[in-house]
């Protein structure tokens, strides 16, 4: 079944003022289609994403050249935060909502091809949401090297739009990472009793405490941040790619 | 500014009703209940609706307000200045009559539940950090509108299944409490059916005392959950040091 069990209106009524409950979904499905049929694009169709000292995100770290490989060189990257962000809390509520209709909006009935298909709730291989965890922190580590090395130009340091859109990508990215609601879990936030695992007696308060109450702190915010540093990602490599096509020049600061 | 609000509530019961329309003068900083009480007094007596507080604390006066779960009385009428406002039963539960549902579902799913264990005798000492983060769960005051919204139970009627989010919150006020000795991860896994969220948030949406029910309670339990029962590596390590890193920690002094 998949309708509510006593009669009533079947999707609620936009209130003045505020924004009818189809916009978030229908935004969600324009967007994430848009990044993904640009991110096969990208994949397939380009083996290279490196312009002078600029290194797209799809291509970093360079674990093809590592193994010395040299077709698709992106997708031994793209895979991991592939996976990241389709286990992440976050996505999943878009997702589950925009492409699954589970449901499309609060209060909206189910669409009628859910009354005769049982709901199973999630997938189950969604729990290994933490082990993609570390991948992203793997790759998130390249990601700040190339931000260095963004700022270094063949005469020395400098500051080119490019240097600024990685490293607002790679904030963007550790901001991302480091709400997710995983790590908030192994941080600290699967103990009980944070005043129990101390050494210095009950009323100091540890480490792991102050580092829980960051991560929740920006926790609160990881939608946006899953938002911005997909945009950012998509930004970032469009940049590069424009500049290695000779479509658009790098503006130098200074 | 219209001088009357437009309400069109159900009248009706298990056998069927439909909406009847009532027109209630408008009074500055109104909310749905007033407009339902003038209602009751002038036009329809026997219009059947439960509340007692009319200030959002005992959780009563529950209904769909143009489609959308919320309290009557938290909800001002200006809100919807122009329209018909369209007030209905909550439609996760069977109606008894009217406005009024019949939610003892959710005290049966409240008696599952282990009581606090603390495993000492009152007095003990917590730190009060400890137990700030449960405080949040403390705030609910049991109106269902969470129950109601969930697509779980309000659409596939998993109600055998799943406990529902404001039982999560419940199970994650114990579970997370410094004190609590009892373990309640498989209870949550297994009959609490915490599997069957799919974390689509509509239960916050709802909450009207702003509870972070998927963010604070549900997930970090799903990650319990986690590390008990899908993380392979977490197991290896725990079979080989031969001990549960869920067990609870020792009273603190
Ligand atoms: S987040 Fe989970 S509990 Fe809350 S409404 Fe959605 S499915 Fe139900
Ligand atoms: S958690 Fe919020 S919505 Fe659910 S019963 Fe409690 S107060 Fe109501
Ligand atoms: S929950 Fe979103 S990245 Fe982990
Ligand atoms: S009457 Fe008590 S919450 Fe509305």
């Amino acid at each position: 079944m998949a309708q509510a069990s006593q009669p009533g209106l079947n999707r609620p009524k936009t209130q003045a003022g505020k924004m009818p409950y189809w916009v978030e979904p229908v935004f969600t499905i324009i967007a994430f289609s848009g990044f993904v049929i640009y991110a096969l694009w990208e994949v397939l169709f380009h083996n290279m994403g490196t312009y002078h000292n600029y290194v797209s995100p799809f291509f970093s770290p360079d674990i093809a050249g590592w193994f010395g490989l040299h077709i698709l060189t992106a997708l031994y990257v793209a895979w991991m935060p592939l996976i990241f962000r389709f286990s992440c809390y976050y996505y999943r509520k878009e997702y589950y909502r925009a492409f699954s209709f589970h449901p499309f909006g609060c209060a909206v009935t189910e669409p009628k091809s859910h009354q005769t298909r049982h709901y199973n709730g999630e997938w189950k291989i969604n729990n290994l949401h933490r082990y993609t965890w570390f991948l992203a922190v793997f790759v998130l580590i390249f990601l700040w090297k190339d931000v260095v090395q963004g700022f270094i130009f063949s005469n020395g340091f400098g500051v080119g739009i490019g240097s600024l859109i990685l490293l607002i990508n790679a904030i963007l990215l550790t901001g991302y990472t480091f709400s997710c609601h995983a790590w908030r879990n192994m941080i600290g936030g699967r103990k009980d009793c944070f005043s129990c695992t101390t050494t210095h007696g009950p009323k100091q308060k540890p480490a792991s405490y102050g580092i829980w109450q960051r991560v929740s702190a920006l926790n609160v915010f990881h939608g946006w941040w899953a938002w911005a540093s997909m945009f950012s990602v998509w930004i970032a490599d469009l940049y590069v790619r424009l500049l290695m096509m000779g479509v658009i020049h790098d503006v130098r600061l200074f | 500014m219209a001088e009357e609000f437009v309400l069109s509530i159900f009248r009706g019961d298990a056998e069927g009703g439909e909406e009847v329309e009532y027109h209630v003068p408008r009074i500055e900083g109104m909310v749905v209940l007033d407009a339902v009480h003038h209602v009751q007094a002038h036009d329809a007596q026997d219009l059947a609706v439960r509340w007692n507080c009319k200030a959002a604390h005992c959780g009563s006066c529950s209904a769909e307000i143009n489609g959308m779960p919320k309290l009557m009385c938290k909800t001002r009428l200006d809100e919807y200045q122009g329209e018909t406002v369209h007030i209905q039963p909550m439609r996760t539960f069977p109606i008894i009559k009217d406005l009024v549902t019949d939610v003892s579902w959710n005290y049966e799913v409240a008696k599952k539940i282990p009581a606090f264990n603390p495993g000492v005798a009152a007095p003990f000492h917590m730190q009060q950090w400890d137990v700030d983060r449960i405080q949040e769960f403390h705030h609910c005051i049991e109106c269902f509108l969470c129950q109601d919204v969930c697509h779980v139970l309000r659409d596939h009627h998993e109600q055998d299944e799943y406990y529902g989010p404001r039982f999560m919150v419940k199970m994650a006020e114990f579970e997370m409490h410094p004190m609590d000795r009892a373990d309640r991860i498989p209870q949550i896994k297994n009959e609490g059916g915490i599997g069957l969220c799919n974390v689509t948030k509509c239960c916050t949406t709802v909450c009207p005392q702003h509870i972070h029910i998927t963010d604070n309670a549900i997930i970090p339990l799903k990650e319990r959950v986690a590390d008990r029962y899908y993380d392979p590596i977490r197991n290896f390590f725990r079979k080989l040091g031969g001990k549960d890193e869920n067990a609870k920690q020792e009273t603190p002094t």
